[in-house]
């Protein structure tokens, strides 16, 4: 190895340096610290000691700790479903050749560039059972008015319909991926006589099932951490049935202190969200279409 | 206009009279529209320290996090040590890491420093691009992959150091990239609620979403009109943001989505 060679590798670590150390101290360094404070017994009070794996027993007895994970896991598998198809219609709505200025080609994004917070609260008071903009509109229409938040059956679903407005980052990468679909396949497909509907299941939505798959996975590891909708808009309520995995780990750890237990809830919810993960990138090869496999 | 459609109720509402928000039908465009509420929001809660705190945070997250992450990116894309690629494998992986795994231990960590209830919990890890960080690392990288190599062959030549075409050559180039990551950084810490809420207790410190949540819980739903006008001072500046860099925006999330 030349002095060259030597200094650009010296100097190649000093430039990631700040990385190796974030990484090391505030990433990997607490996770496995995350796993010992999992086997403790910790309250910041009493001085901790170590229990074992009865942490974990005792998840697996927590009724709040299951309802948790089922409304969450409820929560995570309607709005993805929910987020892909908007995002899907959206983009294939703005891909046609109309001319649209540039401020509506992007206005679908300001909703996910705004605070959660803020959002929530405009929701509270559009979904007011009272006096709320959508009970007013529903009434006048004739239509039920359900209690919307404060209704066990309601509540739930009144979150996932506000994930709609964060679709923005799913239209994007659609709307790239749309773009990348050649044209001649369109023009060979036009001339087998394909119509519209033959036309996406055949060669539109084949070719962006890689973007599908990238979405999936992003919007579901995002989808878990849902939190400040729960916190500002319900808390949780009515009867829980808005309690979120991490609205019950951040009770757990910063209102009671149960550091231990909520680190063993951390790890068992990382374990679901991995597994989710890996089933979807064993099944990619399924489903997704890869256009190199067949140039290769 | 769907997309927008809280947004204007947000700002109708804030624009109303007592007597005009509780008026059915609901009204679109009040008539007259009114200030008041903007008025009298800040004496209801110290809302100009909350804008001012979140500023503070922000500003010293996006710095640290632009200098640490185009310093990072710069290795990873233009310099060649051993190990360089598995490292770069595990900072990709590490994007998939959910907080909270680390959010605990963290926490005691910062407790022991004493650093709880003080802002740096919130920014300290940004400078050493932990957290978002290898996302807009990877961002970076893309960008000053397009960059021809001859351009380092021939300052080396010319004597220039590393950090030298970092600085004079690289910054220069992808400033289109690093304003992607200031917006993208400077949206996400002005709206992050969960680390600000498990770090900071005293009101004194809060930043404009805890402020935002604060107003609520201490007034409720009576006043509305108070709570949607704070709402919309609390999202002018991503809004600003966001109308003066459109372009550089969606560029940069097409490039980060499609080449994953």
């Amino acid at each position: 190895m030349t002095g060259l060679q030597r200094e650009e590798e010296w100097t190649g670590y000093l430039f990631i340096l700040p990385w190796l150390i974030g990484f090391g101290v505030f990433v990997i360094g607490p996770i496995i610290a995350s796993f010992f404070i999992s086997l403790l017994k910790a309250d910041m009070l009493t001085p901790s000691k170590f229990v074992g794996v009865s942490n974990y027993a005792q998840s697996i007895h927590d009724p709040l700790f299951w309802k948790s994970l089922v409304n969450t896991c409820y929560y995570t598998f309607t709005t993805v479903l929910l987020g892909i198809a908007a995002g899907l219609g959206f983009a294939l709505a703005l891909n046609q050749r109309i001319k649209v200025t540039n401020f509506f080609r992007t206005i679908y994004y300001l909703p996910s560039m705004v605070s959660i917070v803020a959002l929530s609260l405009v929701w509270v008071w559009l979904l007011n059972p009272e006096i709320g903009f959508v009970n007013s509109v529903l009434g006048g229409l004739g239509l039920p008015q359900p209690a919307w938040l404060f209704s066990e059956t309601w509540a739930m679903p009144s979150l996932i319909i506000m994930s709609i407005w964060f679709v923005g980052p799913n239209i994007v990468i659609y709307l790239a991926a749309l773009q990348g679909v050649p044209d001649y396949l369109y023009d060979a497909i036009e001339i087998e006589g394909a119509g519209t509907f033959k036309k996406f299941g055949y060669l539109t939505f084949p070719m962006i099932t890689p973007a599908i798959l990238l979405t999936l996975i992003m919007n579901t590891i995002w989808s878990f951490q849902v939190f400040a909708q729960a916190y500002v808009m319900t808390d949780g309520g009515p009867n829980n049935v808005t309690l979120t995995s991490i609205l019950y780990l951040y009770r757990q750890a910063f209102q009671y202190f149960h550091m231990g237990y909520a680190s063993a809830l951390a790890w068992l919810l990382f374990v679901v969200i991995l597994a989710i993960t890996l089933i979807f990138f064993k099944s990619s090869s399924i489903w997704v279409f890869y256009e190199a496999e067949i140039k290769k | 206009m769907f997309f927008l459609l809280p947004f204007i109720w947000m700002m109708s509402t804030s624009l109303k009279t007592p007597a005009q928000v509780w008026t059915y039908p609901p009204e679109w465009i009040p008539r007259p529209p009114s200030l008041r509420s903007y008025f009298e929001i800040w004496t209801m809660a110290p809302i100009l320290l909350f804008i001012k705190n979140s500023f503070i945070v922000t500003g010293l997250t996006v710095v640290g996090m632009v200098l640490s992450c185009s310093m990072v990116a710069f290795g990873f894309a233009r310099l060649r040590f051993r190990g360089r690629d598995i490292l770069f494998v595990i900072l990709l992986g590490s994007m998939i890491l959910p907080p909270q795994i680390y959010m605990i231990p963290q926490y005691l960590f910062f407790t022991f420093l004493g650093w709880v209830d003080t802002f740096k919990p919130l920014y300290v890890p940004y400078w050493f691009a932990a957290y978002l960080g290898p996302f807009y690392i990877f961002l970076l990288r893309q960008f000053l992959l397009t960059i021809p190599s001859e351009l380092d062959d021939a300052a080396r030549i010319d004597g220039c150091s590393w950090f030298g075409i970092y600085t004079r050559i690289m910054l220069p180039l992808i400033k289109p990239a690093l304003i992607v990551t200031v917006i993208f950084c400077f949206t996400w810490t002005w709206n992050d609620f969960l680390t600000p809420l498990i770090y900071l207790g005293a009101r004194e410190k809060y930043t404009l979403t805890l402020g935002l949540r604060y107003f609520q819980s201490q007034y409720g739903m009576r006043y509305i009109r108070e709570l949607m006008a704070t709402s919309t001072i609390s999202i002018v500046p991503t809004l600003v943001l966001f109308f003066l860099c459109q372009k550089y925006f969606v560029k940069g999330i097409s490039i980060s989505g499609v080449k994953k």
